[in-house]
């Protein structure tokens, strides 16, 4: 019998009676992370890493029956050990390692290898069976290092200032705006959308080591914000509010502005391939070493992904989820909030 | 190299015009002196001899790469562009080098005659020096097909701001043939070379599409009608005992109408005229369709000539007694041209293109509803005091065209786009019912908005029944009216007939698949054209 199964809830583990990001209700939802995709509302329990429990409180509700644990530590469910590890996506998102009678399973959830300066580093965990995404899972997707791309933006927004353009940077609520503020994060004030200012609240309260940051209000003067860095989630950088901006110019940071492409169709003014799950180099090295005998590739370029590492003597499978619409779930919250 | 690249990242990451010329005049003023006139060249689809063939680059990138070629087109197919996903999957490169843009072009032009292996050495040398960006650059130099999203005229405006130089002598001077290598930048913008050579074309005058009503124009008085013919413009130049056909994709196409020739004969030295390449058999203009056996053909055989004869319906006079005379009014030139026309002995072939007579506006819409009965596309009206322009100019000339025809159709495969729309599927077949059976009637990709495309991209992930490489086969539910220019018989669709310009009209929500058009539907409108 197989550690975990995959239905049409979400992955089952059989033996422990609990589900890992089920996109249907059940009695337990073991949560990797907060992004829409992987949690819902609606589960009669949660179990997740400490750091991801304000997002969940913060966007399924306060009275949210939720349970806790730290990374590294290991609770037992009906004799499955649970236990959580860095996944390095986001803040708080883990892994799920899984262990049974000596047979280890691993389910990653999103992840990035590469350490953002805000979310605990990756950290690779050996096992038989290992659950891998593969958004970006071709050779066409290899980053640069942030430190590159920071600079990048840095310039772009001071070429801004100069110009008396009003820098808007576009990122997902939780993560990538968090990455942002960290590492941009200095003299010049940072303005942040309600809620990217909400989810901030928890993690500050919660301990993270985050920068101080401005929520956006309808008092605050065009001219101000045209002096300082601006973060909105996608669903605004079309909306009308970026036309009352004095000369927005919006820089979309997203791993698909590696491609020409991606960059034109989301009209942006510039594009910084800055993303937080893992390039091709570093889906295939995270892989590796995990040592599983068997990879089960859920959303991204599944079939692709799976077929490569297939051929590269990596036992593998497509598993098809409800993973990977980052985007629309997003727009999603912003109508609800 | 780097700083050509900048410039192409600056046209790629602002879609507003005012951006893209104030890149392109900053570009003009700090670049290369040298590298400046092959930019012009490459802007305006000047293309060298390709050096080194695709499947070579291809087979090059994937080795280097060291992926099989199965993922090597997978990702081609996810970026949509051969060039940025060679730049995107070769390793990191290991130099960089200040080498020129034009350095680059002509080591790339020296290539043609040497042997692979020598190519080999040179290509791989370069993607080694080249950061991803401007390897795309290198890349796109190789298959010289740079399409960045500037137009003629937007270089045009660009080089005349840079330069303070009138717009329309800048777009003479650049059209037609000066090499890149033997002219400097200041002397393709004094053209100083345009004199020299007979065959300069003048940039064509363009018309807007009229949205108005008519009588928004004023009194018909001031307005000359004519008809809209549907075919292929083109512009005659006769000097110094040559003669020149121009189509007005800037292309020389004499060879092709060889029926055109005579009027070299016919025509005074120093005159151009502007019209419409169109087939004309027995005094009647045929349709789209039958003109279209002529086109971009190295050779034409007697079966061709007989079943799609030439003849050029003139529009206007540019150059009479070698002077240009596009500023003088278009009374004045019609009238010029009525004289040089009369003076053309072979009858039938050249000929004018006839003046609509009508006394009110309404009179005119009515013969506008006859335009299909003589295969034109509906009416011209031009300002009788109207200059000729150099392109699109709003106010003096528009394009009264009929509406075009339409059909109700239902999608049944999907694809993704390239280019911009790479990553979502934008490329649809529909088809309409045949008894039981959907049978494909066109393939369509414009017409929806990028709202719209989200809309239709996640219905089409959502209802996806088969996959056939990059094509999906959608549960036949959305109903789309297409729109279209023409029908012909065509033995190679399954359908036995093809659309011409199928466009997305609208996305008809309010329908099911059940209320869609029928093939006989499409046959009885093809029988009604011949």
């Amino acid at each position: 019998m197989a550690l975990i199964t995959f239905t049409n809830k979400g992955i089952y583990c059989k033996q422990g009676d609990f589900y890992i990001d089920p996109w249907r209700p059940v009695n337990l939802a073991v949560t990797t992370h907060g992004h829409a995709d992987h949690v819902k509302w609606g589960n009669k329990g949660y179990l997740c890493q400490e750091l991801t429990k304000p997002v969940l409180l913060q966007r399924l509700g306060f009275d949210l029956p939720v349970q806790t644990l730290p990374y590294n530590e290991e609770i037992s469910i009906n004799g499955v050990k649970v236990s959580f590890f860095p996944a390095g996506h986001v803040i708080g998102s883990s892994q799920v390692r899984l262990e049974y009678k000596g047979e280890i399973c691993v389910v990653s959830g999103d992840y990035k290898v590469e350490y953002d300066g805000i979310s605990t580093e990756f950290e690779p965990v050996k096992c038989h069976t290992f659950v891998s995404e593969s958004t970006f899972g071709l050779p066409i997707y290899k980053w640069l290092p942030q430190e590159t791309v920071f600079g990048q933006i840095r310039n772009w927004i001071s070429d801004n200032h100069d110009q008396m353009k009003t820098s808007v940077l576009v990122a997902y609520s939780l993560g990538k705006a968090q990455r942002l503020i960290k590492n941009l994060a200095g003299d010049t004030p940072i303005y942040v959308h309600n809620s990217i200012a909400n989810l901030n609240e928890g993690f500050i309260k919660a301990g993270v080591d985050l920068p101080e940051t401005i929520r956006i209000t309808p008092e605050i003067k065009k001219d101000e914000l045209q002096k300082g860095i601006l973060i909105v989630p996608p669903a605004l950088a079309d909306g009308k509010w970026m036309k009352s901006l004095h000369q927005a110019a919006t820089g979309v940071c997203s791993g698909w502005m590696q491609v020409r492409a991606g960059r034109r169709w989301r009209a942006a003014d510039a594009g910084f391939a800055l993303s937080d799950h893992a390039d091709w180099p570093g889906l295939l090295s995270a892989i590796k070493a995990t040592e599983a005998e068997k990879v089960f590739v859920t959303h991204g370029f599944v079939s692709t992904f799976s077929k490569y590492l297939n051929e590269i003597g990596i036992p593998s499978a497509e598993v098809v989820t409800r993973y990977g619409n980052e985007d629309d779930e997003e727009e999603e919250i912003l109508k609800e909030a | 190299m780097r700083r050509f690249t900048q410039l192409i990242q600056q046209l790629e990451t602002s879609n507003k015009t005012n951006d893209k010329i104030a890149a392109l005049v900053s570009y003009f003023s700090t670049a290369d002196e040298k590298d400046k006139p092959y930019v012009i060249a490459m802007f305006t689809g000047k293309k060298p001899k390709r050096p080194v063939p695709t499947a070579l680059i291809r087979q090059w990138a994937t080795e280097l790469s060291e992926i099989p070629a199965w993922l090597f087109a997978e990702s081609y197919h996810s970026v949509g562009d051969l060039s940025e996903t060679i730049a995107l999957v070769l390793p990191p490169a290991r130099h960089t080098t200040d080498r020129k843009l034009h350095e680059w072009i002509n080591d790339l032009a020296a290539l043609n005659g040497k042997s692979d292996e020598q190519k080999k050495e040179f290509i791989l040398y370069a993607w080694d020096n080249l950061d991803t960006q401007e390897r795309f650059i290198f890349n796109k130099l190789i298959s010289g097909n740079f399409r960045i999203g500037v137009s003629n005229k937007m270089l045009v405006n660009a080089i005349s701001k840079q330069s303070d130089t009138d717009s329309n002598k800048i777009m003479h001077s650049i059209m037609g043939k000066w090499n890149p290598g033997e002219i400097t930048y200041d002397e393709l913008i004094a053209g100083s070379h345009v004199n020299t050579d007979n065959s300069w074309p003048y940039p064509f005058c363009l018309a807007y599409a009229l949205e108005a009503e008519p009588a928004s124009l004023g009194g018909t008085d001031e307005w000359q009608a004519e008809w809209k013919w549907d075919g292929i413009r083109g512009q005659i130049v006769k000097r110094n005992g040559e003669l020149f056909i121009w189509s007005r994709g800037e292309e020389l196409v004499t060879d092709q109408f060889p029926e055109l020739h005579f009027l070299r004969e016919e025509l005074p030295d120093g005159t151009v005229i502007d019209g419409e390449i169109l087939s004309v058999k027995d005094g009647q203009v045929q349709a789209f369709s039958i003109l279209q056996q002529r086109l971009n053909r190295k050779t034409i055989n007697k079966s061709q000539l007989n079943d799609a004869p030439i003849g050029f319906y003139i529009y206007d006079l540019l150059e009479f007694e070698t002077k240009d005379i596009r500023t003088a009014p278009l009374s004045e030139r019609r009238s010029l041209l009525e004289d040089i026309v009369a003076g053309i002995i072979t009858p039938g072939v050249a000929i004018l293109s006839p003046v609509i007579q009508f006394s009110n506006w309404e009179q005119l819409a009515e013969i506008r509803q006859g335009s299909r009965d003589n295969n034109s596309e509906g009416i011209m009206l031009k300002k009788l005091s109207s200059f000729y322009h150099s392109g699109r100019k709003r106010g003096d000339w528009w394009k009264w065209k009929i509406n075009p025809y339409t059909v109700d159709t239902v999608m049944i495969y999907a694809q993704k786009g390239s280019g911009r729309r790479a990553n979502h599927f934008t490329d649809y077949t529909f088809a309409v019912r045949d008894g039981e059976n959907l049978i494909t009637v066109a393939k369509a990709y414009s017409g929806l908005t990028d709202k719209e495309i989200k809309e239709v991209d996640s219905f089409v992930k959502k209802n996806a029944i088969e996959k056939f490489g990059p094509v999906r086969t959608v549960k036949p539910e959305l109903v789309f009216e297409i729109a279209f220019e023409g029908i012909a018989e065509s033995k190679r669709h399954k359908a036995g007939l093809a659309l011409r310009f199928p466009r997305i009209a609208r996305w008809r929500k309010d329908k099911v698949a059940a209320e869609i058009n029928t093939l006989d539907d499409l046959r009885q409108l093809l029988a009604s054209t011949l």
